[in-house]
């Protein structure tokens, strides 16, 4: 049972985006009146903000929910129910016209940057088109501000007429980027920017990223599978399970004494680059694969696979309590948690 | 010298054309190469290492390293001939276990395949057949090898490996079809389906790079259990240091189709000796420290196999390419050397890199310059 005005943690910086019990439930219809037969629940309940000028970083196996998370905060899905409020207004349901305005300040960067671009368009008229779309002509007309905004994504302004078949999977990505900060967004969510990426390409990007974060005052929400490049970027972690959070937290607790079991395991499941601790290292091995969104256990959504799973997991649903300053958790027997916090995690 | 047919006895550590092998896999001077209309692909081009049983090679490279072309090169899986489109232009040759495959008639090779040597490869929903039982394909293998073993026999022990790997209930899953497997226990049946035949050579071509990281873990696992079981030799394909780090004995790292350095996998870790190696340790995050610094990525695009740039393939992209005086770079290829510096690691694996620099001044970067940021 979660309180919704439970957990604000409004300290610090101010938040940019509240989400608020966000819930996201695909229908699943059968037969000739596409009668509902049921719901894959992609995202169940998620309660977060995002704070101005931070990273934010979203982790989760595929099926988590967490690309769908991404795509109702850019308001590219409507919420079957929650609230999300951008800078103090609440975006949950508007409108095509509604939104418009808005999308200047949240843009988003895609995960495949074969797909994401258009193969008819050469690269000035694919960067270009936000400013078409909002209606803007940028100081020095909009052909100057796309070339610049090539030279900040490391491209050469002379690029501007090529087809997007002429470069790499980096430079695409570079591209896509630049398309994202053509309009000077406050709010930039990057779907797996790198997965597609080779190792060696994939740090150009992420440094890529981090300059421009530096540079242009940006907020960014980061999606990723990997757990390496989320510890690199992110200043404050979410991890997903089934469409739940549960454990949001800054990095450095987040992997030094993480407290959800599903987090301990993911974290000792990622292979590290390093022989010589193949043997000392302690690992935890899930059983089984995720459960389905469409039909999610009761209670505990990891008590399945949870090697501390008892009755009161299957039975309830743990809030996502703070149970350390700075620290959420959605688990009757949290690891690495102070005493009397686990006690009354465990007691409800 | 530019690189010459025949390989010079300072290519490797390979024996010369025709001597008898030095050991269990012994690939010399493999080179494969696609005739397009845009020119030679030259996707492998003179790679020779050997491979003993019991041992485990990991191959890294980015994508187009020629990492996976030199996998079903071994396996025989290319088209070859000399004309035409889509047919590959190989050379050189691969010992197994005292035969030398290029040379061998065609349904010889069919024979070892899948008997003395088999694949796990990435994407087990399109490696396996939809339209059979998984029973029915790990039956099929079985009994391609072993024609007088009845259906009984054959089903018995499709059920047998099948538990082995993990796979709950097998006797009833046994007769599900692929799409009712989960990606994980797909990636199992494969694994059940390439040891049917106990295989004294098995190759896994990005074994876990379809799968989320908790079954990740479960498959690497599964692997290393195996191998120590069955002892077979195993080649692990792989972009993910990770990977090869919690899986491989040695380590091959492939550029532009070359192997730019080979070691023991500790050595190669805590002591690599080529600056495409330092490249991917400094791209790659760490899961496993604090790091506040940034990533030290590696300039530019791997190399288009059609133009592999003359001289060292790596030198357009390499910070140290002007330190060897007069550009040498530039004109000369970098044989492998041995890396003298480095005693011999367990299983007598040497360490060799292929670089113009000298070593004292590789040794110094890496202490100095590079170990330091990582």
């Amino acid at each position: 049972m979660t309180i919704p005005g439970q957990q604000a943690p409004s300290d610090g910086p101010e938040a940019l985006l509240t989400v608020d019990g966000l819930v996201k439930h695909f229908p699943i219809t059968k037969g000739l009146l596409r009668r509902q037969v049921g719901a894959v629940q992609a995202v169940d309940g998620l309660t977060f903000d995002v704070r101005t000028g931070e990273t934010l970083g979203v982790v989760g196996e595929s099926g988590c929910g967490k690309s769908t998370m991404g795509r109702l905060i850019t308001r590219l899905l409507e919420p079957t129910g929650g609230r999300v409020t951008f800078r103090g207004k609440d975006i949950s349901h508007l409108g095509v016209a509604g939104m418009r305005p808005l999308r200047r300040d949240i843009q988003m960067i895609f995960q495949d940057p074969y797909s994401s671009l258009n193969p008819r368009h050469t690269v000035g008229t694919i960067v270009g088109a936000p400013f078409k779309l909002q209606g803007i002509t940028p100081e020095g007309g909009v052909k100057k501000e796309v070339q610049r905004l090539l030279e900040l994504v490391g491209l050469s302004p002379e690029h501007y007429n090529r087809y997007p078949h002429e470069f790499s999977g980096g430079q695409r990505q570079r591209i896509g980027i630049a398309r994202a900060l053509a309009l000077k967004p406050k709010l930039v969510v990057a779907d797996e920017p790198v997965s597609a990426l080779d190792v060696s390409i994939q740090a150009q990007v992420v440094n890529l990223l981090d300059d421009l974060q530096d540079e242009l005052g940006l907020t960014y929400v980061i999606i990723a599978h990997d757990l390496s490049v989320i510890r690199h970027v992110s200043d404050r972690i979410a991890v997903m399970y089934l469409g739940k959070l549960v454990e949001l937290t800054d990095r450095t607790s987040l992997y030094a004494k993480p407290m959800h079991p599903y987090t301990k395991a993911l974290l000792s499941a990622v292979p590290v680059p390093d022989p010589k601790r193949r043997t000392k290292r302690e690992r935890i091995l899930l059983k089984g694969d995720v459960p389905s969104p469409i039909s999610p256990p009761s209670g505990c959504r990891f008590h399945t696979r949870c090697w501390k799973a008892t009755d009161v997991c299957k039975a309830q649903e743990p809030p996502l309590l703070a149970l350390e300053p700075g620290h959420q958790v959605a688990c009757h027997h949290p690891e690495n948690a102070p005493e009397a916090a686990a006690a009354g995690a465990a007691g409800g | 010298m530019t690189t010459a047919a025949a390989p010079s006895p300072a290519s490797g550590p390979a024996s010369g054309p025709g001597e008898p092998p030095t050991a269990f896999l012994d690939v010399r001077d493999l080179r494969i190469h696609f005739p397009t209309d845009d020119g030679l692909v030259k996707s492998v081009d003179g790679l020779s290492f050997q491979l003993e049983k019991g041992r485990t090679l990991g191959i890294v490279g980015e994508s187009g390293s020629g990492k996976s072309v030199t996998s079903l090169g071994i396996m025989g899986l290319h088209t070859v001939g000399q004309y035409g489109r889509g047919k590959a232009r190989i050379s050189g040759e691969i010992w197994l276990d005292g035969k030398e495959l290029m040379s061998a008639d065609p349904d010889e090779v069919r024979r070892l395949r899948g008997r003395e040597m088999a694949m796990i490869f990435q994407d087990p929903l399109s490696a396996m057949h939809p339209y059979f039982t998984i029973g029915h394909q790990i039956v099929e293998a079985y009994r391609v090898h072993h024609s007088d073993a009845g259906k009984k026999t054959a089903r018995k022990r499709a059920v047998e490996l099948l538990d082995r790997v993990g796979i709950p209930q097998p006797d009833r899953r046994v007769d599900d079809y692929p799409h009712q497997f989960s990606g994980g226990m797909r990636q199992r049946a494969m694994i059940a389906m390439a040891l049917v035949n106990n295989p004294e050579l098995l190759i896994a071509d990005e074994p876990t790079t379809a799968l989320d990281v908790t079954v990740q873990a479960q498959i690497l696992d599964l692997i290393r259990d195996l191998q120590k079981e069955f002892g077979s030799a195993v080649i692990v394909i792989t972009h993910d240091l990770g990977v090869v780090a919690e899986l491989a004995d040695d380590i091959l790292v492939m550029y532009g189709g070359r192997c730019v350095e080979r070691g023991p996998a500790e050595q190669l870790f805590s002591a690599p000796r080529h600056p495409y190696t330092w490249g991917l340790l400094g791209s790659m995050p760490r899961i496993d420290r604090e790091q506040t610094e940034r990533l030290i990525p590696v300039k530019g695009s791997p190399p288009s196999l059609i133009n592999i740039p003359s001289g060292c393939a790596f030198n357009p992209r390499c910070p140290y390419a002007d330190v060897p005086a007069g550009g040498i770079t530039r004109t000369e290829r970098p044989e492998l050397r041995l890396v003298t510096g480095a005693a011999g690691g367990p299983g007598g694996g040497q360490h060799w890199s292929a670089c113009h620099m000298a070593e004292e001044e590789r040794t110094r970067i890496w202490t100095e310059e590079i170990a330091p940021k990582l």
